[in-house]
């Protein structure tokens, strides 16, 4: 029994995976990750801002790809 | 008191901005939208230049620690007190104890909370109007925190405009404003006659480095008409001697940057035309990835659209005095 939730953004910009273009992603497909772990950024109006996990479990799939475009509520990653 | 408990990702206290300061490098601030921040001061009574809370994408969550008659104006963050909707454009009664949540802005990027009597902030230079980059105005110049506690100034008749809504011809239609008017010009001679034609013409998108200081488009490249610079303006065909920036001037050190109201306010990029004062607030209501288009008007088109706006307001504060 597993209970998947769905990340999205809670604004337009720009999602990063990583916090630094040299620096590791955060997370990958596969990671466990506590409730409130970044897992991801969103920049917008020069402001990088973190996306959290709202609950632990299993990070799943990515639906957007690292630097991609976002909109605002757009889905981002599954966490089961 | 209002206690602030998610502050938003670019929430600060604004009024109409400070005026008179420009030559010493300081800009006005102020609402980035005059409209929807005048009518929600309008509907719980306030003079236009009262302060309200901007918010940017993010709205915030608080709670009231006084009764309160409030209203919100702008983008739509789906309002919410205590967990039920409350509609915006309108005034709505708050008790101690409420708790108003607003969530992410679905049409347009910024919404204004207006409160009868006004946010209650210290005027530096004649504004409460926060300046985030040196720190001054507002809520000790900076964007809203949790934790932080928002005075009411003194109010007066909040009270008897409860349930007061702007008639909908009043109220924006954010997604779909996407032209902007522009006048050409300070130094619009430094582009090539195609390039003022691809200015006009072409779709722009508002990147992520969009904000209060400028808004940064993206787009084909403008060329500049071939010259030997002069002395003092640099190498690059983007720069001139440097001159004053216009508020809403359109900058091009490669693609636009539409200055707004905490912008810079001198150097040396061309500035290739001005975005009419009538028509920023609808660019400021266009969000990161919005395309906008620009089109060019004269001055006198211009005086006559901020007249036009002008009157719009006064018809608003007329109907919400005779209680619609």
């Amino acid at each position: 029994m597993s209970d998947k939730t769905t990340i999205t953004s809670p604004m337009p910009g720009v999602f990063y995976r990583r916090p630094d273009p040299d620096d590791p992603p955060f997370v990958e497909p596969g990671d466990e990750v506590e409730e409130g772990e970044t897992v991801g950024l969103v920049e917008v109006m020069k402001n990088f801002h973190d996306i959290e996990a709202d609950s632990s479990g299993t990070v799943g799939e990515f639906l957007v790809e690292d630097e991609a475009e976002i909109e605002a509520d757009q889905p981002l990653v599954e966490v089961e | 008191m209002i206690e602030i408990e998610e502050g938003g990702i670019a929430t600060t206290i604004q009024d109409l901005g400070r005026t008179g300061h420009y030559h010493i490098g300081m800009p006005p601030s102020g609402a980035m939208d005059r409209y929807a921040h005048t009518v929600a001061n309008y509907l719980v009574g306030n003079d236009a230049d009262a302060a309200t809370v901007e918010m940017t994408y993010q709205g915030i969550t608080a709670t009231f620690r006084e009764d309160a008659v409030i209203a919100i104006t702008g983008a739509d963050m789906s309002p919410r007190v205590n967990g039920d909707p409350i509609e915006t454009w309108r005034s709505v009664a708050v008790e101690a104890g409420d708790e108003l949540a607003l969530s992410f802005a679905t049409e347009g990027a910024r919404a204004y909370l207006a409160v009868a009597g006004g946010i209650d902030v210290p005027k530096v230079m004649g504004s409460g109007s926060t300046y985030t980059l040196v720190g001054i105005g507002g809520h000790e110049g900076r964007a809203l925190e949790a934790g932080d506690e928002l005075s009411i100034g003194e109010s007066n008749d909040g009270d008897e405009l409860v349930g007061t809504r702007v008639g909908d011809e009043y109220v924006p239609t954010y997604a779909d404003e996407e032209t902007v008017r522009i006048v050409l010009g300070l130094t619009d001679y430094r582009l090539t006659e195609a390039a003022k034609e691809t200015l006009c013409n072409a779709e722009w998108t508002v990147s992520s480095e969009a904000d209060r200081v400028g808004y940064r488009l993206e787009g084909p490249d403008l060329e500049f008409e071939e010259r030997e610079q002069p002395f003092g303006a640099g190498t690059d065909p983007s720069n001139v001697v440097d001159l004053g920036y216009p508020i809403g001037s359109i900058q091009v050190p490669n693609q636009p940057i539409v200055l707004m109201q905490d912008a810079v306010t001198g150097g040396g990029y061309a500035t290739v035309g001005t975005v009419i004062s009538a028509d920023r607030g609808l660019l400021a209501q266009r969000q990161t990835h919005d395309s906008v288009y620009f089109e060019a008007v004269d001055v006198d088109d211009a005086h006559a659209a901020r007249e036009e706006r002008n009157e719009r307001l006064e018809a608003v504060r007329a109907a919400i005095d005779g209680g619609i």
